[in-house]
């Protein structure tokens, strides 16, 4: 390949940040090479500058508070900096296309599918209107879209997820660009999804010839696609090279912790918990969400979100409930914790019904059974301080507020939070800074059993990593129950001693992790075990010392 | 090497440094303090400036401003002096738009905080009331409560409060239906907080600054509505009020228009330096809003 001369050559670009962040440049000396038919990962934390370097390269930074302060950037070997504004509209969408993480965002709601394909082809060519048409539907074919006559007379609203980000694909790809930025694009879909789609992408890549710059934050995702990997930490390049040296090999300590912190597909030991008491219990939980109609328009289907599930939970253990988006994970931790109501069945802790209870009753039993939250910000109120959002629980039930408040300052120190932490509010902290606190508060009230839901997904890598080995450490110290919801499959086989393999609704399959991990059962287990991004690759382990 | 997940940031400023500091940067808003606070300072020095009664003769009738040292401003038809009329005014619309408020917005936040939190059919009653209510035109609404309950200026001031709850109400429903399916609700219900106490210390606070700017509004309304009321000589004649001086000064408007006019700017001034104020403090509570 190097015969051929490189589609996009980036040389010690700088982009500079407004005066009063957290450092003055967004990224800094950054080389990256793109040769045709070669798809590169730029993989960094959020906060890294990875995707200001998609904007640097679209030319579409808000300026002028963030601009490029130096360096180049040739594309086919022109300088892209040196381009005026009309001449980059020309570029962008017909040579150099992006694809975006949320297709429900990126696209118009407005408009039907075909629309929105149609109106790249009206204004980067001089196609006629049938010709456009066939374009549209060729494309739309080429993505796999089921039914592609339809798929192009439909709203956006009317097609899934993952079709829709197929829609972006196929817009990106219908002026054939040389090359395609993909900012973090399976980031907001499910696994067995973001498996087809990384699919689609090499596929037509590799059928178009074009480079592909691609990033994303998931090690995984770089292990399934890419061919060459720079990694961005603070907006330096410490790493660079072909996708099995970095992944492998890593050199830089950073590159080194990042990829030590990616879950591993092994599960825990078996530990000797299914003899240990039962100390929650599910027998039976339906749930039916009845969409309610208006006055004039008729009334829409219900929804069934959870169908006669049951579970039990033992003393010391940790449960996971696996599934995707839809397949009523969530609200099995609500109807548990009785944050909705359920339609029929029981949820039963030391021989009493849960869901039976008088809203007095309720309310004494809520300390034995304790919540963390996906989204640490929403969760916390932020008019409250740190030292109250974790004492309020004990004060509630009765403890005195000075003793409550003495305890929650311990509490912070067991989450391996400063005490200083105590008489700040919740927007002063960091993502998994906020969960530690969420954490806490949990702990406060000494419960027996705590539900987790998706606790560590809106963290970085590293954090999640932290934040997960803090949860097992309390877990195995305070011999908690932990029922833990989540999608992601490696966080789960990191946590959890035995799962639940949710789909619709309905428990298609449940047994110890490690079993389900080496014999799935179930078809829908196996399509999910096999869609793990980067499962052929084991991440290599470290020493302490040597990171 | 990333810095360790549990470093702490620096330390921010106190909220109310963070407060006065976003507030600075709207001039206009400081104008409208500084009228505010002057407003303040000529109820609170009424009683230096002119000991005695406001209501009492105090010189020839219709003298002209500037003309007696000892009536700087003028006096009236009555001969009453129409400075020491404006401070102690100045008492009268203040108390009616502190105290008014208050009520509408009591009257508002509970009303709107129940119909929001708990939605179903306790939103559908109270919402069918504060829609009937609203269809009534306010004014008119008033006048009906002033004719029933009579003129005294406690039974004016709780008129007023009640025919201005309604807006306040509406606003605080839509801030508890949006903050109520919030997680952090969810972690308080789940610690086995009562209702009464999500209400009041999880969610209104958070409800709270959108309805302080509101209540800028609604002070200024106020001191407007009573204004009107006296004009219509439905006002506490035993009181000075700007609203009665405007009034009386109407029947020699043409020979002596400072009677009416005077008291009329001290109005416009005090209802623009609630407005100022309260777009102020729009932009130091919800920063968010604005683009810098």
């Amino acid at each position: 390949m190097t015969d051929t001369p490189p589609i996009l050559q980036i040389r010690d670009l700088k982009i500079a940040l407004p005066k009063g962040a957290d450092r003055p440049f967004a990224l800094e000396g950054l080389d990256l090479t793109i040769n045709p038919g070669e798809i590169v990962c730029l993989v960094g934390e959020s906060g890294s500058g990875k995707s200001l370097c998609a904007g640097a390269i679209m030319r579409l930074l808000p300026e002028p508070h963030v601009h490029v302060a130096g360096g180049a950037i040739r594309f086919m070997g022109d300088e892209l900096l040196a381009k005026t504004e009309t001449e980059m509209r020309g570029i962008r969408g017909e040579d150099i296309a992006m694809i975006f993480q949320e297709p429900m965002t990126a696209l118009n709601p407005q408009k039907t599918v075909g629309w929105q394909l149609d109106e790249v082809l009206r204004l980067h060519t001089k196609m006629n209107k049938a010709e456009r048409k066939a374009r549209a539907i060729e494309m739309l074919t080429r993505v796999h879209i089921p039914d592609p006559a339809s798929a192009y007379n439909a709203y956006p609203h009317q097609i899934s997820g993952g079709q829709r980000q197929r829609v972006m694909i196929a817009q990106a790809l219908s002026l054939s660009p040389k090359l395609i930025i993909a900012d973090e694009p399976t980031t907001a879909l499910d696994v067995t999804t973001q498996l087809q789609i990384l699919k689609l992408i090499r596929e037509l890549q590799e059928q178009e010839g074009a480079g592909v710059l691609f990033i994303t934050h998931d090690f995984g995702v770089v292990a399934e696609i890419a061919d060459k990997v720079a990694v961005l930490c603070r907006g330096e390049m410490v790493e660079q090279g072909p996708a099995k040296e970095v992944l492998n090999n890593p050199q830089h300590a950073y590159t080194r912790a990042l990829i030590g912190a990616v879950p591993a597909l092994t599960p825990p030991p078996v530990k000797p918990v299914t003899k240990a008491p039962v100390v929650l219990k599910g027998t039976g939980l339906k749930k039916t969400f009845a969409a309610r109609g208006g006055l004039l328009s008729g009334k829409r289907k219900a929804v069934t979100a959870v169908k006669d599930l049951t579970f039990q939970l033992h003393q010391g253990e940790t449960l996971g409930v696996v599934g995707e988006s839809g397949s009523g994970k969530t609200t099995v931790s609500r109807i548990v914790t009785r944050l909705l109501e359920c339609d029929a069945g029981k949820v039963e802790m030391d021989g009493k019904d849960l869901l039976a209870c008088s809203p007095a009753e309720l309310r004494a039993m809520r300390k034995h059974i304790q919540m963390v939250f996906q989204d640490p910000m929403a969760s916390l109120n932020p008019r409250k301080r740190v030292v109250d959002l974790i004492a309020q629980g004990p004060i509630v039930h009765g403890v005195d507020p000075d003793k409550a408040r003495a305890d929650a300052r311990r509490l912070l120190e067991l989450v391996e939070l400063s005490p200083a932490a105590a008489n700040r509010f919740p927007h002063e902290f960091s993502g998994g800074q906020r969960q530690r606190i969420g954490i806490a508060r949990a702990l406060a009230l000494e419960p027996k059993v705590i539900v987790a839901d998706e606790p560590v997904s809106a963290l970085d890598v590293s954090v999640q990593a932290q934040v997960l080995k803090l949860l097992a450490d309390l877990r195995d110290r305070l011999n908690l129950s932990l029922l833990f919801v989540t999608h992601d499959l490696r966080v789960a086989a990191q946590l959890c001693d035995r799962i639940i393999v949710m789909q619709k609704g309905e428990i298609v399959e449940h047994g110890l992790t490690a079993e389900i991990f080496a014999s799935p059962q179930h078809p829908y287990t196996r399509n999910l075990l096999s869609s793990i991004p980067g499962r052929d690759w084991t991440p290599p382990s470290f020493r302490p010392d040597a990171a | 090497m990333t810095s360790l997940d549990t470093d702490l940031s620096p330390a921010e400023p106190p909220r109310l440094v963070v407060f006065w500091r976003r507030y600075r940067r709207n001039r206009a808003a400081l104008l409208g303090l500084a009228i505010f606070v002057l407003v303040v300072l000529m109820a609170l020095t009424a009683g230096i400036v002119d000991p005695d009664d406001p209501l009492r003769r105090a010189g020839v009738p219709l003298t002209p401003p500037f003309t007696d040292w000892s009536t700087p401003l003028g006096t009236d038809q009555l001969g009453r002096d129409v400075l020491s009329g404006v401070f102690y005014g100045a008492r009268i619309s203040l108390l009616i738009g502190v105290v008014a408020t208050l009520v509408a917005i009591a009257i508002g936040v509970v009303i709107g905080a129940l119909a929001g939190y708990f939605g179903g059919w306790v939103d559908d009653v109270l919402m069918r009331v504060t829609e009937a209510f609203q269809t009534i035109p306010n004014f008119v609404l008033l006048l009906t409560l002033v004719a029933i309950l009579g003129s005294k200026i406690e039974w004016i001031t709780l008129a007023i409060g009640i025919v201005s709850w309604t807006a306040p109400a509406r606003m605080v429903r839509a801030e508890f239906m949006s903050l109520r399916g919030r997680e952090f609700v969810d972690a308080a219900r789940n610690l086995g907080v009562s209702n009464t106490a999500i209400i009041f210390k999880e969610i209104l606070p958070n409800a709270l600054p959108p309805i302080v700017v509101y209540a800028s509004v609604i002070m200024a309304l106020s001191i407007l509505l009573e204004s009107a009321l006296a004009f219509l000589a439905l006002g506490d004649p035993n009181y000075a009020s700007w609203g009665n001086m405007i009034g009386q000064g109407r029947a020699v408007l043409r020979s002596a228009p400072y009677c009416a006019v005077i008291p009329g700017i001290a109005i416009v001034l005090t209802v623009l330096s609630f407005s100022l104020l309260g777009e102020g403090l729009n932009d130091a509570l919800n920063p968010r809003q604005k683009k810098q």
